[in-house]
């Protein structure tokens, strides 16, 4: 039963993200040092993208979304921070981690290559499928793996405000039309 | 002559008294969740917005009638001006979404 949920569950991330398989093939069961630190690598993923997308956008919605992210994925982390200090726990690093932070370095070299309207376009669409994949992994992976209640509580409300970033992502996308 | 201005202060005094029936309404924002989902309220009733979160919101009608922008840890107020049943949302986080019905 176990390994069939598992290997479902394998399925499932590999349709979404080739990346987060590679952390749940290596452990069936992430613990919470480690889904801090994924949770905590994909804050900081954003925050790069947006940092990147502020000196590089040129649509005015597109930057406010850019700032947006920055302000709230930083306030993110910041919780995360205070948690992972008040539990007295050490984020460790991981595969799915090390994988992730790979794959967002390749986008902002493929980003920074494009300007204008074609990277305003590119960097919201590549936002979309970010939160997208993360608000994945937070639901079917990070949040039923969190043993710590506190952490577990932290993932939720990083769920919901993944998500309305998504939606945000999604309506700034529609704009650009 | 005496009398008429003493009548025009009296009714003053009159049309200013009304908005002392008005209620402050609090609608709180916690962990991405508008609460009440749904209120209802009058014209002229003071909404209290509260957000509790360490992130920025707004209350924002989607019929364009009130957009107000709630800093982190802080509160605002607006009163309602006109009747109707006003969807919002937040603009940074459109899932949060609530009702107001205002009663005229």
């Amino acid at each position: 039963m176990f390994v069939r949920r598992s290997a479902a569950l394998a399925a499932a991330i590999l349709l979404s993200s080739p990346v987060l398989l590679q952390g749940a093939r290596a452990a069936d069961k992430l613990t919470d040092p480690q889904i801090a630190h994924i949770a905590y690598t994909a804050g900081v993923i954003d925050i790069n993208a947006a940092k990147q997308a502020q000196k590089k956008a040129k649509n005015k919605d597109v930057k406010a979304f850019a700032e947006d992210m920055l302000r709230d994925h930083e306030a993110v982390n910041k919780q995360a921070l205070a948690l992972v200090k008040k539990l007295n726990v050490t984020p460790e690093d991981n595969d799915t981690s090390k994988a992730l932070s790979k794959q967002a370095s390749d986008k902002l070299a493929e980003l920074d290559k494009l300007n204008g309207a074609a990277f305003d376009k590119a960097y919201v669409a590549n936002e979309v499928a970010y939160h997208k994949t993360v608000n994945g992994a937070l639901e079917t992976q990070l949040i039923p793996s969190a043993s710590n209640a506190e952490l577990k509580s932290l993932l939720q409300t990083g769920l919901k405000i993944f998500q309305g970033h998504e939606q945000h992502a999604e309506h700034v996308a529609a704009e650009l039309k | 002559m005496r009398l008429g201005r003493l009548s025009s202060i009296a009714l003053v005094f009159a049309t200013t008294a009304v908005p002392a029936h008005a209620a402050t309404i609090e609608i709180t924002m916690q962990n991405l969740v508008i609460s009440p989902a749904e209120v209802t309220a009058k014209v002229g009733d003071t909404i209290q917005w509260i957000n509790k979160d360490v992130f920025a919101h707004t209350a924002t009608a989607k019929n364009g009638d009130f957009d107000v922008n709630l800093p982190p840890n802080k509160s605002a107020t607006s009163v309602l001006k006109k009747a109707g049943t006003v969807d919002y949302y937040c603009r940074y986080h459109p899932n949060m979404k609530a009702t107001l019905k205002i009663a005229p």
